[in-house]
């Protein structure tokens, strides 16, 4: 079952790189989705490596507060958008020293 | 001087019962009255103008009423059961600490009850005429009041932390009356040099009440003077010296004296109870009371001689050179203190004769003080003896009466103070020849600037300032001085038969009678004679000249010496003050410049690092972002790191 | 396993495609492959309830809803590539691939043991079995996420809200406007032309001509202008008719 955690790993990190280094705040949130799903994909893994149901169960919850969090998320991106025409995250920088 | 066959009596009282539980009355007497008149003003100013002095001086008469009568009781009383103690109630009751408010009645408390109430009396009726064209004639009866009262606590206390409370109460009184003319600024400035010098010896006082605790566990009089002879003899002569101190800055004796001088700034009833007859001898009480202190250590005892010698001449001195009445009679005071001062460190054989000058000076200086006060009614409040001149006539009353203090002092027979200092002399010539020969000396320049005073004010020629016109005091203000010019002559009749010393020999002990290395009479007579000429000298040098308006500025060494308090400020300045600013202004800079500097650098130095700092605060997520991958690897290493380890 | 090997490299691909691409459209298109790939994988790993939900809410509900936002955004909207914050890019390649490089040797460096297999827990099938446990230990946690979905929502919506500052505009002061309009700057008072209009096409990438045979710009989205996808009718028209030309010539040769 290694082979599924180093899969996991590998989409965790391209999604934490893509967080760091994709300026739309769309595609900043979708490397998040991508590290959330990277984590769902550990939990199933153990799941199954430990015979339990527990870590599935830990999956379904992170969907439903992904979904969560995407909507607010959004209609945050949305309202920032609406206010400053643009969706690049790198535009919203006021506070700061 | 300690010798076996002179036994140190102990302080053992019996239960206050009968009358004797008036004790406590005699203390709050006066304490209500202060509390009215003070709290009062506020409250009800209009009436206290109208009946505020006379409520002031009833209170103090009720105290000596009391007193006089518990004074005929102890007399009553046999010789071994002459000690009395009342409980008033447990003032502090901390672990091993246990401080009772009791109070003590013996011979000795008795003889300073008398003084204190009796004098204290007096000078309230005397102040009732001299203070009457005062705004604040209530505030200053009610001061009055609250000094008489911490004054009986002193000299009542059975234990020295409530001697120690009314000893502040008497130096807070001293300072709010010294200064009660405070918009002078001279007078402020003399209050507050008194309280600060007596702060000085006050700290050597309260060290000795805590060297008390450490060493008997008991403040009270009864336990130390009970366990004093198991003490070892370096805690005693410490203890000694510290009582000493304490002495020396409430009864002005050398090095403290500088604040006396000054002190006469205040009202002159003020000086004559506070600053001649009552409050300065407080450290002459402390002495004899803490005899069975001082009767265990040698060197204390020679310290308190050797302070009393030097002080008893230093006061003299000044007395000569001043042109001020009031300087020169605080001089006078300071020397006469110097001379109770000796008796007290000459032991046993001298308590009783320290008591004894003390009550007699008690007399004849507030007599002389209350005279100097009437003249300077007369005179529109001038102090200056160069603008006095042949006053004898128009103040009749004035003159009669303080030329009876003037004979008392200077010790001619058979006035009292004849009788005191003679023993007092006679006592050191016993004890010590040198310091019998100084009090001699001191008994010369004492007729002289006596003299010279008498002579400057009563007699010579008049110099009058302009528009002045002197008129005897109102009958308010020479009845008192009449009554304490016929203690001043009658005093003496105290040592009638030795009655003093038998009186006081419960507390002090019984002293074995030594032979002087001369015959009585021929001391008596020296003395006399030494007085004798340094009236003659004062007849020579003041009477039969030309008394010039304005103090002549081209005197000798001594007497610009003199008239500098024999430089008692210079040296202050020089040796505290001085190095005090130094060190200040030292530590100051310290401050300002290394601890501020070393704070305001480390600040400069956060604020440095901030400003840096807060480049990383650049607002792009993205970068905060990086700062917490970093974050993120430096977990997964350490949790691999630690797993691996 | 065969499942994995397949889908594993098609995922990581696709993972690292969203990192370059330049169009949002493209990055959630990629991500919609992962996360279907990773239903697959769900499967394989014996969590049937788990592939449906992550077809169904993931790439359904929350993927159909990144795209939703990015039409509102605007599709056209594409990424600058260049950096612009210095050492940003430098830094997070670095981090990534420390982290990386971490976490995959870290757990290569374990071995799990041997493989338990959910047999037993999904003897009763696997919906059953996660019911059991979602209603009965985690059932506090579950009502709590019903919670968090309704202040979700609750949010969504106040954020989305936009409050009206002025009155609507009614048709009478619609029709003053463009008279206005018209007075002042001589704006065209009447609908503007639909695309494909007097041409010969009907495409909507396509503009109308005018009588004079010019494209009337204002005839097609100014988006498909923006995404420089406009058609320019007369060249086209002109080619597609000599086009026709030489295939009927050609045709004719072959006759």
């Amino acid at each position: 079952m290694t082979e599924y955690i180093v899969l996991s790993a590998i989409l965790f990190t391209i999604g934490a790189v893509g967080v760091l280094t994709r300026r739309n705040a769309l595609v900043v949130f979708m490397c998040v989705e991508l590290m959330l799903n990277a984590c769902n994909l550990a939990l199933v893994t153990f799941a199954k490596q430990h015979g339990n149901l527990d870590g599935q169960i830990a999956a379904f919850f992170v969907m439903v507060v992904a979904a969560a969090e995407v909507v607010v998320g959004l209609a945050i991106i949305m309202t920032i958008f609406r206010t400053r025409r643009s969706a690049s995250v790198d535009d919203a920088s006021l506070l700061k020293y | 001087m300690l010798s076996l066959s002179e036994e140190i009596p102990l302080v053992e009282p019996t239960g206050a019962d009968g009358a004797f539980s008036l004790l406590w009355l005699v203390i709050a007497l006066p304490l209500a009255g202060a509390a009215i008149l003070l709290i009062g003003g506020a409250l009800f100013p209009q009436a206290l103008k109208v009946w505020g002095h006379v409520l002031g001086t009833l209170l103090p008469i009720g105290s000596f009423v009391i007193s006089l009568v518990l004074f005929v009781q102890l007399m009553g009383r046999e010789e071994g059961d002459r000690q009395v103690v009342q409980h008033l109630y447990d003032f502090i009751q901390v672990g091993d600490l246990d401080v009772g408010m009791d109070l003590l009645y013996d011979p000795l408390t008795s003889l300073f009850l008398l003084l204190i109430t009796g004098v204290g009396s007096l000078i309230h009726v005397y102040s009732i005429g001299y203070m009457e064209h005062d705004e604040r004639r209530p505030r200053f009866f009610g001061y009055l009041n609250l000094f008489v009262a911490a004054m009986l606590l002193l000299v009542m206390s059975e234990n020295y932390l409530g001697l120690f409370i009314g000893w502040e109460g008497v130096g807070l009184a001293s300072y709010l009356l010294i200064g009660f003319w405070q918009h002078k600024h001279s007078a402020a400035a003399a209050a507050k040099k008194a309280f600060v010098i007596n702060r000085v010896g006050d700290m050597g006082l309260s060290t000795a009440i805590m060297l008390a605790f450490v060493t008997f566990g008991s403040t009270s009089f009864t336990v130390i003077s009970a366990s004093a002879g198991a003490a070892e003899q370096h805690v005693m002569t410490a203890f000694g010296l510290l009582l000493l101190l304490g002495a020396c800055g409430k009864s002005a004796q050398v090095p403290l004296q500088a604040w006396l001088l000054d002190a006469m700034e205040g009202p002159t009833p003020v000086s004559a109870l506070i600053h001649a007859a009552t409050m300065v001898t407080a450290g002459v009480y402390l002495i004899v009371r803490s005899n069975f202190i001082f009767e265990l250590t040698d060197t204390a005892q020679t310290v308190v001689v050797i302070v009393a010698t030097v002080t008893l001449l230093w006061g003299a001195i000044i007395g000569c050179a001043k042109d001020d009445i009031k300087k020169a009679l605080a001089g006078s005071t300071m020397s006469q203190i110097g001379y109770m001062m000796l008796g007290a460190g000459l032991g046993t054989a001298g308590y009783a004769f320290a008591i004894f000058h003390l009550l007699t000076h008690g007399f004849f200086k507030a007599n002389m003080f209350l005279g100097a006060g009437s003249v300077m009614h007369g005179m529109n409040d001038d102090v200056d003896m160069r603008h006095y001149g042949a006053l004898r006539k128009m103040l009749p009353v004035t003159f009669f009466t303080f030329a009876i203090g003037y004979l008392a002092i200077i010790g001619v027979p058979p006035f009292s103070g004849f009788w005191s200092k003679d023993k007092i002399i006679e006592t050191a010539l016993v004890e010590n020849p040198v310091v019998g020969i100084c009090a001699l000396l001191g008994a010369g320049i004492t007729g002289f600037y006596m003299t010279r005073l008498m002579l400057m004010t009563f007699f010579t020629k008049e110099r009058w300032e302009k528009g002045v016109h002197p008129h005897e005091s109102p009958k308010l203000m020479t009845i008192p001085l009449m009554v304490l010019a016929a203690l001043s002559a009658l005093g003496g009749f105290l040592l009638a038969g030795d009655w003093i010393v038998g009186w006081l020999e419960p507390v002090v002990g019984h002293a074995e009678h030594h032979e002087p290395p001369l015959p009585v009479i021929v001391i008596t007579l020296i003395t006399i004679g030494v007085v004798a000429i340094g009236v003659a000298a004062a007849f020579v040098l003041v009477g039969q000249r030309e008394v010039p308006r304005e103090a002549p500025q081209d005197v000798s060494f001594a007497t610009r010496a003199a008239r500098a308090d024999l430089y008692g400020d210079a040296i202050n300045d020089g040796l505290v003050v001085g190095p005090s600013r130094q060190l200040t202004s030292g530590l100051v800079t310290f401050d300002r410049s290394v601890v501020d500097g070393l704070f305001s650098g480390g600040a400069t130095v956060v604020a440095g690092v901030g400003i840096l700092l807060r480049r990383v605060q650049n607002g792009f997520v993205r970068s905060y972002a990086v700062s917490i991958l970093a974050g993120v690897l430096l977990v997964v290493l350490a949790l691999l790191a630690v797993n691996l380890a | 396993m065969i499942a994995f090997w397949v889908l594993a490299p098609i995922m990581v691909v696709a993972a690292l495609g969203i990192l370059f691409v330049r169009k949002a459209v493209h990055a959630a298109l990629l991500l919609a492959v992962v996360m279907v790939s990773l239903a697959v994988l769900y499967l394989a790993l014996e969590a049937p309830f788990l592939f449906a939900v992550q077809i169904i809410v993931y790439t359904g509900a929350i993927l159909m809803l990144f795209l939703f936002v990015l039409m509102l955004v605007g599709v056209d909207a594409s990424d600058s590539l260049v950096e612009t914050i210095r050492g940003q890019r430098v830094l997070a390649a670095l981090g990534g691939l420390v982290l990386g490089l971490v976490l995959v040797i870290g757990v290569a460096q374990m071995s799990l043991g041997a493989v338990t297999g959910l047999e037993v827990a999904n003897q009763d099938g696997n919906i059953e079995g996660l019911a059991n446990i979602l209603f009965s230990r985690y059932v506090f946690a579950f009502e709590v996420t019903s919670a968090l979905l309704i202040t979700a929502a609750m949010g969504a919506m106040v954020l989305a809200h936009r409050e009206r500052l002025t009155p609507k505009p009614t048709q009478a002061t619609i029709a003053a406007d463009k008279v206005k309009a018209y007075a002042e700057r001589g704006q065209h008072l009447g609908p503007l032309p639909p695309p494909g209009v007097f041409a010969r096409h009907n495409a909507v990438d396509t503009p109308a001509l005018l009588p004079d045979g010019t494209p009337a710009e204002v005839s097609v989205s100014r988006v498909l202008a923006a995404r420089g996808v406009v058609r320019q009718p007369p060249r086209d028209v002109e080619e597609h008719e000599r086009q026709q030309r030489e295939q009927q010539l050609e045709r004719g040769d072959e006759r």
